[in-house]
């Protein structure tokens, strides 16, 4: 649309920042790329890649330390207003003005814009209709779901047809439904109004959806091209395996997963083991480690030759490739393994007239690891903050333990660990300082207090003297769970542990947590990649406070409609039929 | 960008800190409730005229002569004198802070009296060093006429003769009434605490929510995000203006001897100074612990000490009055006392308006410097 | 596990945790010390009444020996320092409105004649009276000084008041200022730290975290108010020390009573404080609720004015307020050497405000949001 040129031009781009210990760390280190107009380029790379410090040089916020960067075809560092005056950016958390309306945060960007009145009307529409909000424009900003607010926060960046526009993680915490509909939205803009796009993502099919992909790690580039050209490197080693009858797919998995000299990575999806083999993989090794598997060949994707790249980096990094195997599978289990560990019965939990959860009942068995899905908003985090005691039932029965942990002795809750949705740690303490509260506080001093946390160091490789507010989001996650299991709970609660985590971190933290599952401990969690529902034993969707569906990840996918479909279509058909019941309910009424 | 652009984007901002002003109560409450507060205590509640002191007399003796002189006591208004009879227990009671002073009348004073050396004993509790001073001047007084007339009584020169007396005039303020400088002072007072409590957490606030990001990357330039904070503040500013200006004229009937525009534009050019600090500090601490505590110890806390409020600055050392000049406090302090007290006196307003201005001037341009749109 | 050494090493780790969080970031040591050393620095220096630089203006229409002698006699106070020698009527105004002199003398033409005829000599005296209490003082300097030259003529009266000020025999404003600001001034950060410590968790999210563990909300109470009370007793002993041998105001009373009295005063701060941090949801709320209730605690104190001056309705309200009985303990054990029995009833107030304030926090912890 404009210039002809390049819509970015960067040439040995430098940022360094000073770490914790006063040393200069480059957070993008020599860094030379072109994007070209009118298209979707995608940025991916693990947590401190240097993605955000690229997105936000590019949108003239931070200046380059060496190197020149030409945005639209002007120097940013020299004159960074002529360039913020043409583009739109939408950082990570996007800057919604919480007491503000809906529609007073789009007027005062249309305002700041300055969009003409009359071309706005058109505009307010067309954005509200897109992300589904006309029926919310009165309500303050605040009291939206997260996936709600990043539609918001996509609409009040999309006010006017910017000249190119910046996405940082616009799906970070988003319900599949949601992010499909921004996608719809970002696309729906690139096709009819040659929209350039710059978003980095950590979720690999949105990678696949840009013209240009270019992947970061360490503040540097590892590789630029089309999805299709990079995904190449993969071609011929990916394949599916299903294991036999009776054995979960995510039993398999982590014997696939624990083979690393053999098998670069694998991940249940569909019932099955989607893996990656190593090219120098010694053929009778291979077929002895998936003997009893049926192993199909499949069409490779732009995650595997990620993953590739990822674990070839980290091979070279670092001398012990994964976490200590989880060689425990072997169950330690209860010695009652029938009786539920959590009872839910006709749970409701209202907020003045509106309902949060409406009559929710469900069983969660010693041991299993339990799903609790839905979109933003559908009730997820009432629920668990109902079972954790913080937040009192208008009706019905609760048992975690056999108690209610909101009227129950205090000793009731070191039977239990919570790692929230927000990293909800002590920022300014050390990791050490953290594990050392934590553990105080759940009773554990002296020898005993020690003890866990050098095991706990150890198997979630933390570095204790680093201050934990400052550690990248994989490493403040393990720090999460590294204090939610430190005095041993029977029972973990986590809530979105996995949201803005790259991929390399979530295989690593799903390995940790099949292992504690094989050791007994009963695991409730929620999750936004619905990928990941396939490591649970049981999952239930929830939406607008209902349960809509309830059972195996297979018996879930079946009640979609096809055993063979992913999770994620299986959890859009599902969240839409029921929200297509429920609009039929009240007009038969 | 046109001028256009800049007066949509100016209102657009504007109307969204207002709204958010409004939204939140504390806002109000600390913007509109505390100074409706401060003026009814200052008025009402602090005074350092002391009334009814409570003086405790020990009459060792007797005698008509000493009774007729201490009888002078319960002439005074402000005095409230009780009678004891045994010194201990009058020590004792001014130690546990039942009474302010003794005046404690000798067995021998009147003896004494006749030998031409009487001598009353004045006991105060010091702790209160102002009352006790204000006690010691009213017992003087109350006993000046009765000591003047045994002094004649004994044949001494006549009064007046050849000495010298004083006739005072105490300009502006002839009755000493507290109130009177307590008053104007508070217009500072609560200017100063606009700046200090709410804009102080402006800045730091978007920083802390992120909402800076999102509107750095827009045509928005610094100096209207500046005008847009400042805004809202300025029309609440000014309704307290309004209501000290009316409590000083109908409530405490405080005399308003200079113009009242001249007021107004002193006071809303110190507004500007008091909530272009808050700003500054706010934008520069980008965080709001650290922006309400560097407020409080930077804007507030100097302006209620150290700008002449209460506190006579001729009476510190040198130091502290160096720093008390830097305080744009200390020259609105001095100009808002004289224009209601003594006038329009234009050197005065002059030279004060014009070191306001400046700073006016120089914070609202530090503080659209900081807020130059970089995270690094 | 719930025995009492688990309970109190779980209190002790909560409070070892509030105290890392509060030393570890400089900003936050600087905070600690510097601004209570800063004010105890400035306000004993700042905050006084007494008078002791009096610039005066002379019109001097009689130049006789009396007047020189007079004149002479004021200078050699050392507390009025003239500024001017005026030699018409039509210049007091401007020296007084400009603020130049405090005050003018004018000693009239004819003021040595009517002495030496031993007639009454009107001398004027023309007073700033914008701060009425050092015009009061400036006016109360020179009658002393004028019946001091009365009394060399032999003008006296057979009686004379001999005073003693007991605790303070100077009567030095700053005696009575500076212990009273061992309790102010902690009080300020004191109130804000207490404020904020909850609210600054509630939103970051690590309220939640806490309230899943096992630590009950006395424990939490235990907890949040002690670190609170330590920095406040902290602050406290720094301004203690600054009178003590900076300003040199000798201690009278016993340390002891009043470590124990500044105590029961933080005590019933913090009280105050975790009550707001309970109800607040941000820390822009307990903030501003802070400073909104510091203001009056602080003019209601009888830090700057006694509080027998209020009308009664005032006093009665300065009861709930606990610097009022922080200040009055403080100055009375400081100054006067009190004992327990004389200021027992302080703590009557002291102690009720916490046992209302801090049960109330501790419960808000856990209803607060439900």
């Amino acid at each position: 649309m404009s210039d002809g040129g390049a819509t970015i031009t960067a040439t040995g781009l430098r940022k360094t920042f000073a770490g914790p210990d006063g040393h200069a760390i480059a957070a993008i280190d020599d860094i030379s790329l072109t994007v070209h107009p009118g298209k979707l380029t995608a940025l991916v790379g693990p947590d401190g890649a240097g993605k955000t410090t690229l997105i936000r040089m590019i949108a003239g916020l931070l200046k380059p330390d060496a190197g020149s960067l030409c945005v639209l075809g002007i120097d940013v560092a020299a004159d960074p207003q002529a360039v913020q005056d043409r583009i739109s950016y939408m950082p990570q958390r996007f800057g919604l003005y919480e007491d503000l309306s809906v529609q007073e945060n789009l007027d005062l960007y249309a305002d700041l814009h300055g969009v003409p009145q009359k071309e706005r009307k058109e505009r307010f529409a067309r954005m509200l209709e897109m992300t589904d909000m006309a029926r919310f424009t009165e309500r303050p900003a605040g009291k939206l779901s997260g996936g709600m607010k990043q539609k918001l926060g996509l609409a009040c960046t999309l006010v006017r047809s910017p000249d190119l526009l910046l996405l940082d993680e616009p799906s970070v915490g988003v319900d599949p439904l949601s992010r499909r509909d921004l996608w719809k939205i970002v696309q729906q803009l690139v096709d009819d109004e040659k929209l350039s796009v710059i978003v980095s993502t950590a979720y690999m099919d949105e990678a696949e959806r840009c013209a240009q992909v270019f992947v970061m790690n360490r503040g540097r580039l590892l590789a630029e091209g089309p999805p299709g050209d990079l995904k190449k490197q993969a071609a011929g080693l990916t394949f599916t395996a299903t294991p036999p009858e009776g054995m979960p797919a995510r039993e398999l998995q982590a014997r696939l997963i624990d083979a690393p000299d053999l098998i670069i990575d694998a991940v249940p999806r569909g019932g099955s083991v989607r893996f990656i083999r190593r090219p120098e993989a010694d053929e009778a090794r291979f077929f002895e480690l998936l003997h009893d598997a049926l192993v199909e060949a499949r069409p490779e994707e732009i995650e595997d030759a990620f993953m590739m790249m990822l674990r070839r980096q980290e091979r070279q990094d670092r001398k012990t490739p994964a976490e200590p195997a989880a060689a425990s599978v072997a169950a330690k289990r209860r010695d009652n393994p029938d009786k539920p560990v959590i009872v839910v019965r006709d749970l409701v939990r209202k907020f003045g007239d509106f309902t949060a959860v409406a009559s929710t009942s469900f069983d969660v068995a010693p041991g299993e690891i339990f799903g609790l899905l839905g979109p933003n908003g559908a009730g997820k985090t009432t629920t668990f903050r109902m079972l954790c005691g913080l937040l009192p039932a208008t009706s019905g029965h609760l048992e975690v333990a056999g108690l209610n942990l909101r009227n129950a002795r205090a000793e009731a809750r070191g039977r239990i660990g919570y790692v929230s949705q927000k990293f909800a740690l002590y920022g300014n303490l050390s990791v050490r300082e953290n594990l050392e509260f934590f553990g105080g506080a759940y009773g554990l001093r002296g020898k005993a207090l020690r003890t866990r946390i050098a095991a706990s160091l150890e198997r979630f490789d933390l570095d204790p003297a680093m201050q934990s507010g400052l550690l990248p989001a994989g490493y403040k996650q393990r720090l999460a769970m590294a204090t939610g299991l430190l005095h041993e709970p029977d029972i973990l609660f986590l809530d979105e542990p996995t949201s803005g985590i790259d991929p390399l971190a979530r295989r690593a933290f799903w390995h940790t947590i099949t292992s504690l599952a094989g050791d007994g401990v009963t695991i409730i969690i929620t999750t936004h990649f619905m990928e990941e529902a396939e490591y649970c034993d049981r999952i239930a969707i929830q939406d607008a406070g209902e349960m809509l569906a309830l059972g195996t990840p297979r018996a879930v996918r079946k009640e979609a409609g096809d055993e063979g479909m992913d999770m994620n279509n299986a959890f859009i058909a599902i969240v839409e039929q029921g929200r297509a019941a429920r609009n039929r309910k009240p007009s038969a009424a | 960008m046109s001028a256009s652009g800049f007066t949509t984007r100016l209102v657009a901002l504007t109307r969204k800190e207002t709204r958010q002003m409004l939204r939140d109560r504390s806002n109000l409450v600390v913007g509109l409730l505390l100074p409706v507060v401060l003026i009814l205590l200052f008025g009402y509640g602090l005074s350092f005229d002391v009334k009814d002191a409570r003086v405790t007399v020990v009459l060792e003796d007797s005698s008509p002569t000493a009774r007729n002189i201490v009888a002078g006591l319960h002439g005074s208004p402000y005095l409230a004198p009780t009678w004891e009879t045994s010194m201990a227990e009058a020590e004792r009671m001014i130690r546990a802070g039942e009474t302010d002073a003794i005046l404690r009348v000798p067995g021998e004073f009147s003896a004494r009296l006749a030998a031409g050396e009487g001598g009353l004993q004045l006991l105060l509790n010091g702790v209160d060093s102002t009352t006790a001073s204000v006690i010691e001047g009213y017992v003087d007084g109350a006993l000046s006429v009765p000591m003047q007339q045994q002094a004649d009584r004994a044949g001494n020169k006549p009064a007046g003769a050849a000495s010298v007396t004083i006739i005072r005039r105490i300009w502006f303020n002839e009755t000493g009434e507290s109130t009177w400088f307590l008053v104007p002072g508070l217009i500072v007072l609560v200017m100063t605490l606009i700046g200090a409590f709410l804009t102080s957490l402006l800045v730091a606030r978007e920083w802390e929510r992120g909402t800076l990001e999102s509107l750095f990357v827009t045509p928005v330039r610094p100096l209207e995000l500046v005008l847009s904070k400042l805004a809202p503040y300025i029309v609440i500013g000014g309704i307290d203006l309004i209501l000290c200006l009316l409590a000083a004229k109908y409530l405490f009937l405080v005399p308003m001897r200079g113009s009242l525009w001249i007021i107004v534009v002193s006071s809303l050019l110190y507004l500007l100074v008091s909530l272009g600090l808050g700003l500054f500090i706010s934008a520069i601490t980008r965080n709001q612990f650290a922006a309400s505590q560097m407020a409080l110890l930077a804007s507030f806390l100097p302006a209620m000490m150290l700008s002449g409020f209460v506190f006579d600055l001729r009476n510190t050392p040198v130091v502290i009055q160096v720093i008390s000049q830097l305080l744009p406090a200390t020259h609105f302090m001095g100009l808002i006392k004289t224009l209601f007290m003594a006038g329009d006196y234009w050197p005065d307003i002059l030279r004060n308006c014009s070191i306001l201005a400046f700073y006016a001037i120089v914070l609202i341009a530090l503080t659209r410097r900081s807020l130059a749109k970089r995270l690094d | 596990m719930a025995g009492p050494v688990t309970y109190i090493a779980q209190v002790l780790s909560l409070i070892r945790k509030e105290m890392l969080a509060l030393v570890k970031d400089p900003a936050n040591r600087t905070l600690l010390f510097m601004p209570a050393i800063m004010q105890a620095l400035l306000f004993g220096y700042g905050a006084t009444y007494d008078l002791t630089h009096a610039p005066y203006a002379v019109l001097d229409q009689s130049r006789g020996a009396a007047s020189t002698e007079l004149l002479a006699r004021l200078d050699g106070t050392g507390v009025f320092e003239r500024v001017a020698t005026l030699t018409s009527s039509g210049q007091i105004a401007a020296m007084i409105d400009s603020g130049e002199a405090l005050l003018v003398i004018a000693l009239p033409a004819d003021f040595e004649a009517r002495l030496a005829a031993g007639r009454e000599a009107p001398l004027q005296l023309i007073l700033d009276g914008r701060n009425s209490s050092t015009a009061g003082l400036a006016s109360a300097y020179v009658g002393a000084v004028v019946a001091a030259y009365n009394g060399t003529r032999g003008v006296s009266t057979p009686v004379t008041i001999e005073r003693r000020a007991w605790f303070n025999p100077n009567l030095e404003s700053r005696w009575n200022m500076m212990p009273a600001l061992i309790a102010a001034l902690s009080m300020m950060q004191t109130l804000l730290l207490a404020a904020l410590s909850v609210a600054r968790e509630r939103e970051q999210g690590t309220f939640d975290q806490l309230l899943v563990t096992p630590l009950t909300p006395l424990q939490i109470l235990i907890g949040k108010a002690l670190p609170s009370m330590l920095v406040g007793i902290f602050q406290s002993t720094l301004i203690f020390l600054i009178i003590l041998f900076w300003f040199q105001i000798p201690l009278n009373g016993s340390v002891w009573l009043l470590y124990l009295g500044l105590a029961m005063f933080t005590l019933a701060s913090v009280g105050i404080g975790l009550s707001i941090s309970a109800v607040s949801l941000t820390m822009q709320q307990a903030m501003l609720y802070t400073f909104m209730l510091i203001m009056p605690l602080m003019l209601l104190s009888g830090l700057l004015t006694p509080v027998r001056n209020m009308p009664e309705a005032l006093q009665v309200a300065t009861f709930v307020n606990p610097l009022r009985f922080g200040v009055d303990l403080v100055r009375r054990v400081y100054l006067e050497g009190a004992t327990f029995g004389d200021v027992a009833f302080n703590f009557v107030p002291l102690l009720a405000v916490a046992a209302v304030t801090l049960p109330l926090a501790a419960w808000l912890f856990r209803n607060r949001l439900a």
